[in-house]
């Protein structure tokens, strides 16, 4: 018996359009460790929401799923009929979405939304059982639950708002909660305090949580293990210290390297240079390799294959992986830095 | 003239009516109230606070596109209502913005060449399209935009967000200003170009002497840029805290700073694991048309005494710096 929640394998999802075909995620393969806040870390355009998306097997059309499982407990919820499917989303796992003004529905009070999700799920259950869940939930999140349930969205702050998320993503007791970007244009304080929140319920209630964001900082505080995403692959993953302290994707250490901190000396910071791909028409090998600061001849024409350097400590570049390690040696241009 | 510094505003206010109906009086909000800043020339000042601070407003303010409903603008010494009309052009010539959304700053009907020869024909600095052309290219290249001809006939949506705010500076230095306000310019583009772009600001900060005006809620690219610089911290329309960038920020004297300090996670995992934050007794921010009295952050504050409900506290002097607490009165 395996410790992840979910495991991805091989997930392919591609967008078919007219000017081409968009690969989103390529080939990507990550684990969901249970109990574990685990978090998904790219720029724009990495491909991080529609990794996140397929976990709940609700890509946005026109993407269709190539190829690839997605492995719940041992069982593939990419074969799941419609109840097994409606009886996974949100009682096994849910999702707080980005910008949580729009995920309320403007014209319905926090209440009405709330009984509606939860029959929706379970018709048997009875409105005051809903409501004294919700009252529960919501006190969780800091909230005064009798005005908060009266309330229209309209009616409160833009943080209130993500508790109220975050109280809504809680209410069928999921394992796995998906937190899509959950902090972004709220203030740092605001921020802070709904991390606060989410950690309290992530011990308390031991749920499982998957963190998608850009932001290094947020990572670094509350995430135990990280994927780093560039152009629709998982770049790096493992342990959070191996990654943020013994880094070895290029991308990723200039990632973490790019980041002000508000600790030790002001340095100059360099960026990666270039920018990021036309995912419609990207590099050939190694799609970062245009940006790289130790690209290669081969770096360009061969596709990198992923190398496990140790536990689960994962990375994607032709620097570790096994077979070129004789090509590296020959030429005396291995180096691990 | 000579020890005059580059700009001074002078007990600004800034006073917003509301309607709230037909027939109700409108409601006043304070988006900026009683602020004092001085910036001289080749300085770096950061403006810093989280939304409805009144930080964009003091922008706008500077910049001259909002008029302030009290105290004065001097723009070298000269208050800018009682300009001749060759001093307020020179004002408006060099105090330059670049804004935060840059998709929405440039006509996307208009090639880059387009958007950004037109102030320069306008104020004459070259005299034909083809001297332009050239002026251009050579403003693409201080951008770093190289070779400016894969730039100069494209349009805005060609562009990366990095790139068209690359091209907001070029238009913003191609009338030789001698302040840029520049408005949350990076917030809105990828993290991995954030520090090429900042790096671009301190380089024109150094090569060209211009001064900026960085605003933006976040501390840590604050710090980055003003190095060494001054910052000034807003709090729902006032100065609560300013001085030397590091020193402030290292040493943080306001309760709201000190808990907004706490608050930025660090890349570094074994110290934001073990940060802790300073606990505030509200995370709401109040409504600024109705601000609390006495102290605006005494609701929040977690070391508020009964002085702090009653009376507002003003500028303190400590070290180097100055905020507006009332720990600080004694000392």
């Amino acid at each position: 018996m395996s410790n992840n929640v979910i495991e991805i394998k091989g997930l392919t999802i591609k967008f078919p359009m007219k000017v081409g075909t968009l690969c989103a995620a390529d080939e990507v393969d990550f684990n969901i460790e249970k109990g574990k806040i685990t978090a998904l870390v790219g720029e724009s355009g990495s491909g991080k929401s529609t990794v996140a998306s397929a976990v709940l097997k609700s890509v946005s059309s026109p993407g269709v799923i190539s190829a690839g499982s997605i492995k719940y407990h041992e069982k593939d919820i990419l074969k799941f009929g419609k109840d097994e499917l409606q009886k996974y989303k949100w009682s096994s796992v849910a999702m707080v979405f980005q910008a949580a003004q729009n995920a309320l529905n403007p014209v319905m009070t926090i209440k009405e939304q709330i009984v509606e999700t939860v029959l929706a799920h379970e018709p048997e259950m009875k409105e005051e059982a809903i409501i004294a869940k919700a009252t529960k939930l919501l006190e969780y999140v800091r909230l005064e639950p009798t005005r908060v349930l009266k309330a229209f969205p309209h009616e409160l702050s833009g943080g209130m708002k993500q508790r109220v998320m975050i109280a809504f993503s809680l209410l069928l007791d999921p394992e796995l909660v998906i937190l899509d970007e959950p902090t972004t244009a709220l203030d740092v304080i605001t921020q802070d305090y709904i991390f606060d929140i989410l950690e309290k319920i992530h011990k308390e209630l031991g749920i499982t949580m998957l963190l998608l964001t850009h932001d290094i900082g947020v990572v670094a505080k509350v995430a135990d293990n990280v994927g780093v995403m560039y152009a629709g692959k998982i770049v790096e993953s493992g342990d959070i210290f191996t990654v943020f302290e013994d880094g070895k994707h290029p991308y990723t250490r200039s990632l973490i390297h790019a980041a002000p901190s508000l600790i030790g000396e002001v340095k100059d910071l360099k960026s990666v240079r270039g920018a990021a791909p036309n995912l419609l028409d990207l590099p050939s090998g190694c799609t970062f390799h245009p940006r790289c600061s130790c690209a290669k001849s081969i770096c360009s024409q061969v596709k990198p294959e992923v190398a496990l350097l140790d536990g689960k400590h994962v990375v994607m570049c032709h620097i570790y992986s096994e077979e070129n390690k004789k090509y590296w040696d020959d030429r005396g241009e291995a180096n691990g830095k | 003239m000579e020890n005059k510094p580059l700009l001074q505003l002078e007990n600004i206010s800034m006073v917003f009516e509301r309607k709230e109906g037909l027939f109700a009086p409108p409601v006043k909000v304070g988006a900026v109230v009683d602020v004092n800043v001085t910036l001289n020339s080749g300085e770096i000042i950061a403006l810093v606070g989280e939304s409805g601070c009144g930080k964009t407003t003091m922008g706008k303010v500077v910049t001259g596109l909002l008029h302030p409903s009290e105290g004065r603008v001097l723009f070298k010494g000269v208050d800018i209502k009682q300009m001749n009309r060759a001093q307020y052009d020179e004002f408006r010539n060099g105090v330059q913005m670049v804004q935060q959304d840059s998709y929405a700053a440039l006509n996307p009907t208009r090639t880059i060449f387009q958007s950004l020869s037109a102030p320069i024909l306008e104020k004459k600095i070259v005299k034909n399209k083809a001297e332009a052309r050239e002026r251009v290219s050579e403003l693409l290249k201080t951008v770093e935009l190289n070779p400016p001809e894969q730039y100069l006939d494209k349009y805005p949506h060609q562009l990366s967000g990095g790139q068209r705010q690359r091209i907001l500076l070029a238009r913003a230095i191609s009338l030789k200003p001698k302040i840029i306000v520049a408005d949350e310019p990076v917030s809105m583009i990828d993290v991995s170009l954030r520090i090429a772009v900042l790096n671009l600001m301190a380089s024109l900060n150094k090569k060209l002497g211009i001064a900026f005006i960085y605003i933006t809620h976040d501390l840590a690219t604050a710090r980055y840029i003003a190095n060494n610089g001054k910052i000034v911290v807003m709090y729902l329309g006032k100065i609560v805290e300013t001085g030397n960038v590091t020193e402030v920020l290292n040493e943080p004297k306001h309760p709201y700073l000190q808990a907004l300090v706490s608050a930025v996670p660090v890349p570094d995992p074994r110290v934001a694991k073990s940060k802790r934050s300073l606990p505030l007794k509200s995370v709401e921010m109040p409504n600024p048309a109705n601000p609390p009295k006495g102290c605006r952050f005494n609701p929040r504050c977690p070391f508020a005494f009964k002085k702090c409900e009653e009376v507002e506290p003003e500028l303190y002097k400590y070290g180097n710096g100055l905020a507006a607490c009332h720990k600080l009165e004694n000392k």
